[in-house]
């Protein structure tokens, strides 16, 4: 079953910048509608890891599938994309003198091609899809002003609206926390854990109170490597852990 | 079908440049041919084919905003594509001569017949046909972008760097086009043209034709990038522009809507050179040099890059000004150009027409904060870069 049911697969994957090992012999899995968390101090190589899993970093060796077949080593950017893989960066990257809902409609899962977005006409499927994800994300009201002008948090949310509307299999969110209200943050776990029901989601995060809300199994990265991997509680008692990150 | 396109697009400022180019295309040949002389609102036929050659300026400089202003490609080349459509247009004039060549020649042109060659090359084959003619002027510059942009999108150079080869394109173009071993005339280009399809270029009724022509081409061109820009497609693009490598994260490949725009854009270049070469009665190698393509980029700049109407009035008001300069203070022309590009770069960064909305929004804003104190939504947006068509 366990073989089955695994969505990413990362075996032995290695990256190396100027000498210095930014991912060392890196191994885990993702399962299908499985959440993970993943922790680690700055330099882990976490955001390596998300480079590496959607094309914009290729590994030097090691082994990366998607899906059971996919070789994603194989495949840039856009292809990845294309497969179902979604991704929120750290710092939120919306188009920012796009309206709210142009950027949404932007990343609404449809045909990708110059030819197919020139002689695109919106419909009341798209329209209602919309209506819905701006629903979700709380930007009902602000859906005509420009992405540029939302704030820290509402950029953070329309981010993950976006990749919702891209309707992945996998979600990789990199600190979705970052610079939110307690309020907020406790309503973007809500949300990941809704999202979590019908996807796949890994989320790294420095929040432990926010990781904690999540309640999934977590894996510690250190120096490019799972260091430690099981629940919050498992691996907050693991003493190299303490020692790495959470002593600190 | 066009017409629901459009909707999105065509509004305030656009419908207006798109009305007065169509009248333009009306009244400014029936001023030029039906009034007499004496009258007050006769328009000179040396007017006509200068306010024409602008207008192919203006084309120009609205296909470099298609890709500048709105996939953020800053083309320091696009006088090549301009050129090459010029070179196609002069090769159907030069062969229009026929025998009345200084040489008497019926079929090779002069410099043809003065280099001792003995028959036309293959590549002048068919310039004779006017559609032929015009069909080169669209499809050379297009296959000239397709595949320079094929080898630089795809290999992901952008931003100063692509401006770099892209001058580099315009000035390999310049040093190929002065050999005479090219056969396009070398340095002295194709020039000494008699008629275009059987009218005397010469004549005042087919200058106005050609001014007429060259307000048709460019609201066609003003209606096609208002049409590309306003659809989905046109998002895309100014996603490009904004934030590339997160436009390719979702699933958008970068390169082929580069290659897309960019090809349109040069296709429209070639058809203003076309248009150009018949109203200034030459095509020399000149017209690829770099300084060509960075005053189109400064004509974008003032008028207001992203917006499709600056460029047009930014290509009319600066190449008016330098009309006078050169006739009235020819040594300054070149440091008056040079300060309004840096007076542009740091006081206008939106030109005239970024200026124009903010001054209205400005307006509006305060004519609205009188009945209801209510912030209107939003901050001040005080760059209204790309979309925002007021």
């Amino acid at each position: 079953m366990a073989k089955a049911e695994t969505l990413l697969y990362l075996d032995g994957v290695s990256v190396s910048f100027d000498g210095f090992k930014a991912l060392n012999n890196l191994s885990f899995l993702i399962g299908r509608n499985e959440m993970r968390a993943i922790i680690g101090p700055n330099g882990a190589g976490k955001t390596t890891m998300m480079d590496v899993i959607t094309g914009k970093t290729r590994p030097d060796e090691g082994e990366l599938r998607f899906d059971g077949k996919i070789d994603l080593t194989a495949h840039d950017e856009a292809e990845i994309a294309g497969f179902g893989i979604g991704r929120k960066f750290q710092k939120p990257t919306v188009f920012e003198n796009q309206s709210v809902r142009d950027n949404l409609m932007l990343a609404l899962k449809a045909l990708r091609g110059p030819f197919a977005t020139l002689f695109h006409r919106d419909d009341d499927a798209e329209r209602s899809r919309i209506d819905t994800l701006l629903a979700t994300i709380r930007l009902t009201a602000r859906r005509d002003d420009l992405a540029g002008d939302l704030s820290h948090g509402q950029k953070q949310w329309l981010e993950i609206g976006m990749l919702l509307a891209q309707d992945p299999e996998l979600l990789l969110i990199d600190e979705p926390a970052a610079g939110m209200t307690d309020a907020e943050t406790a309503a973007t776990a809500d949300l990941l854990r809704e999202i979590s029901k019908t996807h796949s989601v890994v989320v790294v995060e420095h929040d432990m109170a926010f990781v904690r809300a999540l309640g999934v199994k977590v894996t510690v990265l250190h120096e490019g490597s799972v260091l430690a991997e099981g629940s919050l509680d498992h691996v907050s008692n693991d003493r190299r852990v303490i020692d790495v990150y959470l002593g600190r | 079908m066009t017409l629901r396109f459009l909707s999105g697009g065509l509004t305030g400022g656009r419908l207006v440049m798109l009305a007065l180019l169509l009248a333009s295309a009306i009244l400014v040949p029936l001023l030029n041919l039906a009034l007499p002389e004496s009258h007050p609102l006769h328009v000179p036929t040396y007017a006509v084919t200068l306010m024409g050659k602008y207008l192919t300026y203006a084309l120009l400089a609205l296909a470099l905003d298609l890709v500048w202003g709105y996939c953020g490609i800053l083309s320091l080349g696009h006088a090549a594509f301009f050129a090459l459509g010029g070179y196609a247009m002069g090769m159907y004039l030069m062969r229009q001569i026929g025998s009345r060549g200084v040489y008497g020649d019926p079929v090779l042109p002069d410099f043809m017949v003065f280099l001792n060659w003995d028959e036309l090359p293959w590549y002048w084959y068919g310039f004779d046909a006017f559609s032929f003619a015009m069909l080169v002027a669209l499809v050379a510059p297009a296959i000239l972008a397709f595949v320079f942009g094929w080898f630089a999108f795809r290999s992901r150079v952008t931003g100063v760097y692509l401006s770099i080869i892209t001058q580099a394109m315009t000035y390999a173009l310049l040093l190929a086009f002065f050999r005479n071993d090219m056969g396009f005339g070398g340095n002295n280009g194709l020039t000494d043209f008699k008629d275009i399809l059987g009218f005397d270029i010469q004549s005042d009724a087919t200058r106005a034709g050609l001014f007429a022509a060259s307000a048709l081409a460019l609201a066609a061109g003003l209606v096609l990038a208002v049409a590309i820009t306003a659809s989905k497609l046109g998002k895309v693009l100014i996603a490009v522009r904004d934030a590339e490598s997160r436009t390719r994260f979702l699933g958008y490949r970068v390169e082929h809507y580069k290659l897309f725009v960019w090809t349109v854009s040069a296709m429209m270049a070639g058809l203003a050179g076309a248009l150009y070469v018949p109203q200034v009665g030459i095509i020399n190698p000149g017209e690829f040099a770099p300084a060509n393509s960075i005053e189109a980029v400064i004509w974008v700049a003032v008028g207001g890059r992203g917006t499709l109407v600056g460029p047009i009035i930014g290509a009319v008001l600066v190449n008016f000004a330098k009309s006078w300069f050169t006739a009235a203070l020819p040594e300054f022309w070149l440091f008056a150009l040079g300060g309004l590009f840096v007076f542009v770069t740091l006081f206008l960064p939106t030109g005239i027409v970024g200026l124009a909305r903010t001054a209205t929004q400005r307006l509006r804003r305060m004519r609205k904060s009188e009945p209801d104190a209510r912030n209107t939504g939003g901050s001040v947006t005080t760059e209204p870069r790309g979309q925002a068509a007021e």
